[in-house]
């Protein structure tokens, strides 16, 4: 089955290698990573989806929780959730063809972000099918796509949810100030790889 | 080598901010951690902290390979239950300490291993002697750091150490640079202290779980403990005990958790597993409940995952929450502190009767004990075993014995009694061969008051034979028993079972040991007949130096019994042709 996780990690270098490194061990394919900065300050929040067996959720949370780095981890399985990717897509395009893209563009919700006279980008965000969806008209005309940039998922949980490891180190704001404090400590504390 | 002069000022800075260059701020930090001893090998771009040692009242132990080191630092915990310490240059000093790491990785064993690297202006430029050893680490680490300012240096270290004793053990390599070193910043013990000790978030050990456990254990009819490293690691000897006696369960053991529970204690069953003693295998097998303490169902100890234990239930006490239904599925798991959740789950136990299940086990003892070596005939042959026993009665039990890996190693776990726990020292999980002579001399020094033997295979041994002369520049008594069978006999016992006698490439050519040993200074003999063991053991034991004992035994003994890898746990080879002899009266 498909897994997402969605992680808090701390905002250092090497961080990274040692997330994908423990799916490299357990022979794992991380199908979609996107990393970002999160509302709390010194940490990086990433959706991570990959396809293991259903009994493997727990044992790969339980791993991801041993690293140093990562403060928490959120295994979302069924729960009611939010995903979205963006998706940037460069088609070739002159005036005989624009208006048919516009048109396309229109019916998917998309956004023309860059035009010349030879191309136009196109900007999308949704589910992973509208996405696939818009790519294939395009496609069907031979030769029109220039360039797919897609930014892997991004997961967020519905309704009020904070986890009980977020709650305990505090709300986002109120953390601003003690990290002040210490920072210093942070910055003494930072393994890399 | 040697311990260094202690100088006044070096405790002072404990206590008061002052200014030092990071090679001080790096033992200054070890002082305030509790370290008094390291294990360690010099180079260039550790040579700035070498330089400051002196002024520090460590002892440090000069290895001859870094490999040694990292196992002399394993020894030194696994026998303390302290954290050990490894110190070695960049690139090949670094990278020699691998092996070593992943041996302490895989048995969960603190140690914390300090490397320098080139200095941080030309890091990732394939400066001379230059490796990325926190990559190469990354794997078989339980966290590593990267120190390039001295500013860093006393917090990292400092989380190091905590990082390493907590929760799950496990070793932690700390890189600093050589500009790191050499550089000076402000050192504040107490300011320098890790951010507070964060439980794994997955921990859980709750009332329903424990009620349902202790209804389990009260309507079980066949249940077994299976005692693992966590017993130890966890310092659960106590509560396990008192759960074993207060409900009257029989205890196996994994082969790290030996010593964890009493071997004469009337109700354990000795080792299980891949060549533990047959009953316990049958009694696993024939279970209706299983209550895994601190243990990981590890292949060697489960045999085939899907016809293990097929009629039990099974609890799991675990304090790493990525091992639950790792191998095998279970009931309950309790997950944290094995000590802390037999204190809770004890009081919902009461007496219980389990004498039918005993009597059913000691049954099985009667029918398929391997303890028939131990009487075979003394023709003239010396049996590993033999040697193993009497070195058990020689010593009482109460020496420390510190094993390689292979045939010996099970002949040792089978036939050598522990009550003691940390009387072991042996590499489990990984199974590296030359462990054993360095993780006794890091043992001897961790507990210089106690006997320490040294027990390896011939061709073991001769994997890091050169820490031989490490024993006689730091003056250290210990004995050394080499179990001399000609073969890499682990590997040509399974040539004979399952490669039809194809001796390819394990029949061993080996030096003199008796010589070799006398080319360093330590005195050593030759024993090749049963009656000779006892008076060379106690030779070796009243010699005031290290002594080496060669014993030549039967070359073409193999480890009984034997359930093949991939097999159901009954499904073992026993000990061909003859029924059990009599027993001679001191074979218990
Ligand atoms: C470093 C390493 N290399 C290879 C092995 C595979 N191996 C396991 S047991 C064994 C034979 C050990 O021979 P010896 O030290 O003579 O002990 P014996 O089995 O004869 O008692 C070998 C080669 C290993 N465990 N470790
Ligand atoms: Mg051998």
């Amino acid at each position: 089955m498909l897994h997402t996780f969605v992680a808090y990690v701390e905002d250092l270098p090497g961080v990274l290698t040692r997330v994908a490194s423990l799916f490299r061990r357990l022979n794992i394919n991380i199908s979609s990573l996107t990393v970002g900065r999160s509302e709390r300050p010194g940490l990086s929040r990433l959706t991570l989806v990959c396809e293991a067996s259903s009994e493997a959720g727990h044992r790969i949370r339980a791993s991801l929780f041993k690293l140093e780095n990562v403060v928490d981890v959120d295994d979302i399985a069924q729960a009611p959730s939010v995903t979205r990717e963006l998706a940037l897509i460069k088609v070739a395009a002159t005036g005989q063809n624009r208006s048919r893209i516009f048109e396309l563009a229109e019916v998917f919700r998309a956004r023309i972000v860059d035009l010349t006279s030879e191309s136009l980008m196109i900007e999308l965000t949704g589910v992973e099918s509208k996405i696939e969806g818009l790519i294939e008209v395009l496609r069907e005309d031979e030769g029109r796509i220039l360039e797919i940039c897609r930014s892997g998922k991004m997961t967020m949980r519905r309704g009020h949810h904070v986890s009980s490891v977020l709650k305990a180190m505090g709300a986002a704001e109120g953390e601003t100030e003690e990290k002040a404090d210490t920072a210093s400590e942070d910055s003494v504390a930072s393994g890399q790889a | 080598m040697g311990t260094n002069a202690n100088t006044q000022s070096s405790n002072a800075h404990l206590t008061t901010p002052t200014r030092l260059t990071g090679s001080e701020i790096l033992w200054a930090t070890l002082v305030g951690e509790g370290v008094t001893d390291v294990f360690g090998y010099p180079g260039g771009a550790i040579l700035p902290a070498y330089d400051a040692l002196r002024k520090f009242p460590i002892r440090h132990v000069l290895v001859r390979h870094e490999q040694g080191a990292a196992h002399m630092a394993d020894g030194y915990a696994r026998a303390s239950g302290k954290v050990g310490v490894a110190v070695a240059t960049s690139g090949p000093g670094a990278t020699n300490l691998i092996t070593g790491i992943a041996t302490a990785m895989l048995d969960s064993i603190p140690i914390v291993c300090i490397t320098g690297n080139v200095s941080s202006k030309v890091l990732g430029t394939d400066a001379f002697q230059e490796v990325d050893i926190t990559g190469i680490t990354l794997p078989v680490t339980k966290h590593n750091f990267l120190v390039t300012k001295t500013e860093e240096v006393a917090g990292v270290l400092r989380q190091a150490f905590q990082i390493a004793r907590s929760g799950r053990p496990g070793p932690v390599l700390v890189d600093i640079t050589k500009d790191a070193q050499q550089g000076s910043a402000i050192f504040d013990f107490a300011a320098a202290k890790p951010r507070p000790y964060r439980p794994h978030p997955m921990l859980r050990v709750e009332a329903s779980g424990l009620d349902q456990a202790a209804e389990l254990i009260r309507n079980a009819k066949r249940p077994v403990i299976l005692a693992g490293h966590g017993v130890i690691e966890s310092c659960a000897m106590e509560q396990v005990r008192a759960l074993a006696e207060r409900a009257q369960i029989p205890v196996g053991l994994t082969l790290l958790g030996l010593g964890g529970f009493p071997a004469s204690h009337p109700l354990s069953l000795g080792m299980m597993g891949m060549h533990g003693e047959a009953w316990v295998n049958h009694a696993i097998q024939e279970a209706d409940l299983l209550i895994a303490c601190g243990m990981r169902f590890d292949d060697r100890v489960t045999g085939t995952p899907s016809s293990y234990a097929p009629k039990a239930k099974k609890i799991h006490i675990e304090v790493d929450p990525a091992e639950i239904n790792k191998n095998i599925k279970v009931d309950v798991a309790l997950v944290g502190d094995l000590a802390e959740v037999l204190e809770q789950l004890l009081p919902r136990i009461s007496g219980r009767n389990g004498s039918d299940w005993l009597r059913t086990i000691e049954g099985m003892k009667g029918a398929v004990a391997v303890r028939d070596i131990k009487n075979l005939p003394d023709l003239g042959h010396l049996y590993a075993a033999h040697v193993m026993h009497d070195l058990w009665r020689a010593t009482g039990g109460n020496a420390i014995v510190v094993t390689d890996v292979g045939q010996h190693q099970m002949w040792e776990a089978q036939y050598f009694h522990h009550d003691q726990p940390r009387t072991l020292v042996t590499s489990g999980g990984l199974g590296t061969m030359g462990f054993a002579l360095p993780a006794a001399i890091g043992a001897k020094i961790a507990c210089p008051d106690k006997e320490v033997w040294v027990i390896a295979g011939d061709g073991g041994f001769q994997m890091t034979a050169s820490e031989l002369a490490t024993i006689v520049q730091e003056k250290i008594k210990i004995n050394i028993a080499i179990i001399n069978n000609g073969y890499l006999g682990m590997v040509r016992q399974w040539q004979e079972f399952f490669y039809e006698r194809n001796y390819e490439a394990t029949p061993l050519v080996s030096p003199d040991f008796v010589k070799l040993a006398d080319a360093h200074g330590i005195a050593g003999r030759a024993v090749r007949t049963r009656a000779e063991v006892a008076a060379a053991v106690e030779e070796a034991r009243s010699a005031p130096g290290a002594f080496l004992l060669n014993f030549m035994v039967e070359k073409e003994d193999s480890v009984y019994p034997m359930i093949p890898a991939g097999s159901a746990l009954h499904e073992m080879i026993r000990r061909p042709g003859r029924d059990p002899l009599e027993e001679r009266a001191d074979d218990r």
